[in-house]
């Protein structure tokens, strides 16, 4: 194979590979703003705190020098279960109150919530950036040409495609996914039919905090560096991932998410690594011009 | 904590149907006029009296206080008047920033005192420019595109200025001019005290623009859009237009304020006018009540005074940065208990007048 070749095929793996580690995050920000219309701003930071958790769960259980399967799933377990609370803490103490304030005011606490967690965590974990732990030992398991396909690539696809289709399954085929649409397309009405809405919004916050928890652990494998304000420009991705999408749409966001994961990854490889955030902007801007309701999205008409 | 949407939200704004000035002639130019002017000359003379009395430190968040009440008060417009949220603010006024910036070191040498307003106006216009090309595809659309988009909008210039090496990059623009001192006889005005003078100018200028305007026909435009969209349009207000013009209204006075920032500072790097520049406008407007101009000053001043006199020596104590801590708590407290901000959509002059209005 040409040199060329070589690159494109190593470039489309880590793109697929960093496009479903967003298509993860993507999914809580779309299944937030699917049922509350509202940016969950704060998606990022509990984001940030799943790869604290892990960080410290590896640490004080002696794990940290144990790479291997059952440790990266002890973490992902661990991510899972911490991102959880925080999210359901977050929906419980500042969403909640202002369920039926106007939507600016909600926006507000998003941003003030996540602006909390970051700072809270530049406190409490410290400003500086930490080495994640050795989770799993990396190893080529293919080659093609120069390119190679390593253990890292392949265990973040296999476990991203894993927890997609748990969460496939459980909206299409559950009582509780059931209910999360109902909610989802009309919340009052879907009490009125005895569906507990506060109880499914949790649940929505719940799952889509548990899918960042798992996300937390795979980018801090493959990167190995974390610290309290990693969130932000990841979470700007992810939320540019669900909106090109279609916010709102489950698999709009898993194509948003492996969309800009691989256009990062060329632009980087053929254009310049210093412009691929704004590139990644740019591509929104486009998007919301030519197409606003994203690539799945329904257009929505409001009626009076 | 109440649940009645009515009450957590925008009062309902009364006036919305009234004539737009109903007050006699003599008084409306007492206050279109005169009252900048004496303001003017009021803050000049307590520039003075500052000027003798604190060191440059002090001296130093006093401009960055008047950058910062243009920079709530612009925003105030699109996210309090207009209803719409913006949350890319600091874009607007990096452009600003660096083009007076520029303008000041590589193009003009020496400037003079007015040279530095034309350097503000070229800022404010360039932010406007851009106002303009992110608000139109944006504001067409309802919902929370365009907070999207000047998220987006905000960080691709960090990224350009981050970039260019002609402003100096990720180094950052330093050296800017202030304007030079003058003397008159054996009277030296200082540096700073010109710079203060143009400081308070343009923030007179912005409050007299802005006040002016929500308080005309426009404003009435403005708070329609924002109290029910749909109502205005079919009341034939283009509503799309007004929000444009709004937002470029907004960003042209941004850009004003990061000229007002650049020669205070005197030094810029893309890393001031991040994400977190942005939530400090939306917090000042916030604090001071969505809608209401005076509010946003006053909370302009608590914001920028707070940090520095209470916060950085309470930080100094405990060895601990709460600054921005407390800040998003406050933020978050706001919102639940207090979501219409100190004033709510009245302003100063409203609460010592009689019935409330």
């Amino acid at each position: 194979m040409s040199d060329f070749t070589n690159e494109l095929v190593q470039h489309i793996i880590n793109g697929v590979s960093l496009g479903s580690i967003y298509a993860l995050i993507a999914l809580g920000y779309t299944m937030v703003y699917g049922i509350l219309q509202l940016i969950n701003f704060a998606h990022s930071e509990v984001y940030m705190v799943g790869a604290f958790t892990a960080f410290y769960t590896a640490r004080y259980m002696g794990l940290a020098d144990k790479p291997g399967f059952l440790t990266l799933i002890t973490l992902i377990v661990a991510a899972m279960v911490v991102c959880s609370i925080i999210g359901v803490s977050i929906e419980r103490f500042a969403y909640r109150p202002l369920r039926r304030a106007p939507k600016l005011n909600i926006l507000i606490t998003a941003i003030g919530v996540s602006l909390l967690l970051q700072y809270s965590g530049q406190i409490i974990f410290g400003a500086d950036p930490k080495v994640f732990p050795n989770v799993l030992d990396d190893q080529t398991l293919a080659t093609l040409g120069t390119a190679e396909l390593r253990l890292f690539d392949v265990t973040i696809l296999g476990v991203a495609v894993f927890f997609m289709a748990v969460l496939t399954y459980m909206i299409n085929y559950t009582k509780t996914g059931k209910a999360m649409r109902a909610v989802s397309t009309n919340w009052t009405v879907a009490s009125l039919m005895g569906i507990n809405v506060n109880r499914i919004i949790s649940m929505t916050f719940i799952i889509g905090s548990s899918l960042a928890g798992v996300a937390a652990v795979l980018i801090g494998m493959k990167y190995p560096k974390i610290d309290p304000l990693m969130g932000m420009i990841i979470g700007m991705k992810a939320f540019v991932a669900a909106v090109v999408g279609g916010i709102g749409s489950l698999g709009g966001a898993v194509l948003g998410g492996l969309l800009i994961g691989f256009a990062e990854e060329m632009v980087k490889g053929y254009i310049s690594s210093t412009y691929a955030d704004a590139f990644t902007f740019a591509m929104l801007i486009l998007v919301l011009i030519f197409r606003p309701a994203g690539l799945l999205g329904k257009p929505s008409q409001e009626k009076v | 904590m109440t649940n009645d949407p009515n009450k957590t939200g925008h009062n309902p704004v009364p006036e919305v149907g009234t004539k737009p000035s109903a007050k006699p002639a003599p008084k409306r130019f007492a206050m279109s006029f005169v009252a900048p002017v004496g303001a003017f000359i009021a803050l000049a003379i307590v520039g003075q009296l500052l000027e003798a009395s604190t060191n440059q430190y002090v001296q130093l968040v006093l401009l960055f206080m008047c950058a910062n009440i243009i920079f709530a008060t612009s925003l105030n417009l699109v996210n309090g008047f207009t209803g719409q949220f913006s949350i890319g603010h600091a874009g607007f006024m990096a452009l600003g920033a660096y083009t007076s910036a520029y303008l000041s070191t590589a193009v003009v040498q020496n400037p003079s005192f007015f040279d530095f307003i034309w350097f503000a106006i070229a800022g404010g216009l360039v932010a406007a420019a851009a106002g303009y090309v992110v608000g139109l595809p944006s504001l067409r659309l309802r919902g929370d595109y365009l907070a999207i988009v000047t998220l987006g909008f905000g960080e691709i210039i960090r990224v350009i200025l981050l970039n260019t090496p002609a402003i100096g990059g990720a180094r950052g623009l330093f050296g800017i001019p202030r304007p030079k001192e003058v003397v008159l006889g054996d009277f030296v005005f200082t540096n700073f005290y010109m710079n203060y003078l143009l400081a308070i100018f343009w923030v007179i200028l912005t409050l007299v623009v802005l006040w002016r305007m929500v308080h005309s026909v426009h404003g009435r435009k403005f708070l329609s859009v924002r109290e029910d969209e749909i109502a205005a349009q079919s009341m034939g207000i283009n509503t799309t237009q007004v929000k444009v013009r709004v937002f470029v209204i907004s960003s042209f006075f941004a850009g004003i304020a990061g000229a007002v920032f650049a020669h205070a500072a005197q030094g810029l790097t893309p890393a001031t006018f991040g994400f977190t520049k942005s939530v400090d406008a939306i917090i000042m407007v916030v604090l001071g009540g969505m809608g209401s101009l005076t509010g946003s000053v006053m909370a302009a001043a608590v914001v920028t005074l707070l940090p520095e006199f209470v916060l950085r020596p309470l930080t100094d104590i405990t060895g601990i940065d709460l600054r921005m801590v407390l800040y998003s708590l406050a933020l978050i407290l706001f919102m639940i208990l207090r979501p219409s901000g100190i004033l709510g959509t009245r302003e100063l002059p409203d609460l010592w007048r009689k019935n409330g209005k």
